[in-house]
């Protein structure tokens, strides 16, 4: 059986082909990725961009759509995947995919593009307490861009020049827009740009970890979502949530569409 | 579960917890639904297929302002929300 979990964030759709594995005598059922694939939407809305992502990772893994039993949604963006069989919160499909891939994980952090949240999860990876923030971007992916871009930097140079720092800098600044101000005063006071690097992915961190703490930090911490790719910010969560280390997918990106692949088989087989 | 909506700005952090444990089957018969000036309360289906209250999406961005008028200037003991929800599953965090 094949089920696929679509993740329609806010800049990419993320597309994971499930595959439910025959073993002999396993006391549980067994799941093989068949197939990854992301897209960035681009000129297309977010429908087409959906069924886009979707045939490309179906023609990628030589599957036609009714080879597919179930395909769940998740993201921003999953009431625009109108071939979806059912749609479903970004919590429980984070929480799903991450106890999926670390058996271990109890706190699930996951910081994509447009926002930041905190879950605590039970062994079978049910959401069982979440906080996100739903009014500003500054706990986002998208904020780190906004400033790597300020700084004339790549986003993966953003990164490591804040590695390069141990300066700590207070960013005050709540909103996106005036730490982007603050940003450009530090560069008119010339400050070296790899400490302007550490002191806006502390910011980030810091507002995470907020969120994180409303709902306590316990377990195994696994941290998905595309910031996971940002080595600047894993290091300032790990010292703000003082914890000595943070699991990180190899493909941080699609654990929430793993997720929905995931309840979407799994709902198929109860 | 315990669903935590709001944020947090620069002024605080405004959340209102509700926990769909004591939400599901409500013996309050959806009190909050009326209780509410705002009307901020909205039954949903959630993901395990409980039909649970949560916060409208709009009003998530704004509490601190929906709710003023229920809490002027803080010390506010009784809030209509939370008396109508007899179970007991609403939580402010300021």
């Amino acid at each position: 059986m094949i089920t696929a979990g679509i993740d329609m964030g806010s800049r990419t759709v993320k597309v994971v082909l499930l595959e439910e594995l025959k073993v002999d005598g396993a006391p549980q059922l067994k799941y093989g990725i068949k197939k990854v694939h992301i897209m960035m939407p681009g000129e297309l809305d977010q429908d087409q961009a959906a069924d886009k992502a979707y045939d490309d990772a179906l023609a990628a893994a030589g599957l036609k759509r009714e080879d597919v039993k179930a395909v769940f949604a998740t993201g921003a963006g999953r009431k625009q995947v109108g071939f979806a069989t059912e749609g479903i919160t970004e919590m429980t499909a984070g929480a799903r995919g991450a106890v999926y891939m670390y058996p271990q994980a109890r706190t699930v952090v996951d910081v994509g593009a447009e926002e930041g949240r905190g879950m605590k999860t039970d062994a079978e990876g049910r959401a069982i307490d979440f906080a996100g923030n739903e009014k500003c971007a500054a706990g986002a992916g998208s904020f780190a861009e906004a400033m790597s871009r300020a700084l004339q930097m790549t986003l993966k140079e953003f990164g490591e020049a804040s590695l390069k720092s141990d300066k700590t800098i207070p960013m005050n600044a709540q909103c996106t827009v005036f730490a982007e101000s603050e940003v450009v005063s530090l560069i008119h006071a010339s400050t070296p740009k790899n400490d302007i690097a550490k002191a806006v992915l502390d910011a980030v961190a810091s507002r995470v970890c907020a969120m994180v703490r409303r709902v306590g930090i316990e377990g195994e911490v696994v941290l998905i979502g595309g910031m996971v790719h940002n080595a600047g910010f894993v290091q300032a969560l790990k010292i703000s949530m003082g914890v000595d280390t943070i699991s990180l997918p190899d493909m941080p990106e699609y654990i929430s569409a793993l997720g929905c692949a995931l309840i979407a088989a799994e709902r198929q087989n109860s | 579960m315990i669903a935590n909506y709001g944020y947090k700005d620069g002024s605080g952090e405004y959340y209102i917890s509700i926990d769909t444990d004591k939400c599901i089957g409500c013996a309050a018969g959806r009190a909050c639904l009326t209780a509410c000036p705002k009307q901020m309360f909205e039954i949903i289906t959630d993901d395990y297929d409980d039909e649970v209250a949560w916060i409208k999406k709009p009003n998530c961005r704004t509490l601190a302002y929906d709710c003023s008028e229920c809490k002027p200037a803080g010390g506010y003991s009784s809030l209509p929300c939370i008396a109508a929800c007899t179970p007991g599953a609403i939580k402010h965090s300021w």
